[in-house]
């Protein structure tokens, strides 16, 4: 998934700015951060910032699933966390920062011995989660948009809304299982 | 992956054989277009082939249900084919797959549409 070419790419790229990692997989490398070894395996943890673009959708949909293989989710179970996550990231690219360039997503992931919780918030003018429609009542069922919320909430075990200034915050909580590596 | 169409005619229904990502942006951009091209041309019975898509998101999902609307508005009927086994699931939790005709042969598909 990541080139070793890449590396430097990203870093010499100003888009992608650098938060906090204290992981050590091949998703630290590409978005450039120092690999630092964890005193539990189990625990790992990464944050970063990306401008407001489909690309940054694209590459938070890739780091999900990074993670969430590492975490030892199944390969059922993998691609639903990543859509969900990818969803979040739409949410925060379109809805709440509107494709402002001025404005930027930061997201985190951090992997425990109990769960895989993911933080996706924007800058935009926030949102109210109890007023969106539910896709699934019959006058929305034919709607061409308004599933990202529901699918997100469908995927993952936990989901809360955060309202910053301004901006949204969205967390994600999966819950790890006994049969999982370190869980 | 890019997304990718390839239209056909067999017995006056148009087959586009999707491949690839149905997601925001050029995805969806390009199913949109396809279909729209499609009847544009005066296609009324379209199917849908889904059976390379290797991954849809919500955007791809209101994309099939828009394609679906148009299609059926302007009085024609629109079908799908092939469905994965993601897109199924997606269509299942989304309570879509019974709004959708969904078929899994394509002779069967094609002799469905309304002579």
């Amino acid at each position: 998934m990541f080139r070793a070419g890449a590396t430097v790419r990203c870093l010499d790229n100003p888009r992608w700015r650098k938060h906090t990692a204290n992981t050590g997989d091949q998703a630290a490398r590409h978005f450039g951060y120092a690999r630092n070894a964890l005193p539990d395996s189990t625990t790992s943890r990464l944050s970063f910032t990306l401008e407001s673009s489909l690309e940054s959708v694209n590459k938070v949909e890739q780091v999900a699933e990074e993670f969430a293989t590492k975490a030892g989710f199944d390969e059922d179970t993998v691609p639903h966390i990543a859509m969900a996550v990818r969803e979040a990231a739409v949410n925060a690219v379109i809805h709440g920062n509107s494709y402002d360039a001025t404005k930027h997503i930061n997201v985190s992931f951090e992997t425990t011995a109990s769960a895989l919780t993911v933080h996706v918030s924007d800058e935009g003018r926030g949102l109210d989660p109890d007023s969106i429609p539910d896709p699934l009542a019959p006058e929305n069922i034919l709607r061409g948009s308004g599933r990202g919320i529901f699918l997100i909430r469908a995927f993952m075990d936990e989901v809360h809304f955060r309202q910053l200034q301004p901006g949204t915050e969205i967390i994600l909580i999966k819950n790890r299982t006994a049969a999982q590596p370190g869980a | 992956m890019s997304m990718k169409v390839k239209t056909r005619q067999v017995d006056g229904v148009t087959i586009l054989d999707l491949s690839g990502r149905i997601t925001l942006g050029e995805g969806s951009v390009t199913v949109r277009d396809a279909v729209r091209d499609a009847v544009a041309k005066g296609s009324n019975k379209i199917l849908l082939n889904l059976g390379e898509i290797s991954y849809i998101d919500s955007s791809g999902i209101g994309e099939l249900v828009s394609a679906f609307t148009t299609v059926k508005n302007g009085g024609g009927e629109l079908k799908l084919l092939n469905l994965t086994k993601k897109v199924h699931d997606l269509l299942q939790i989304t309570k879509l797959y019974t709004v959708f005709d969904v078929k899994d042969d394509e002779a069967a598909a094609i002799a469905s549409f309304t002579k």
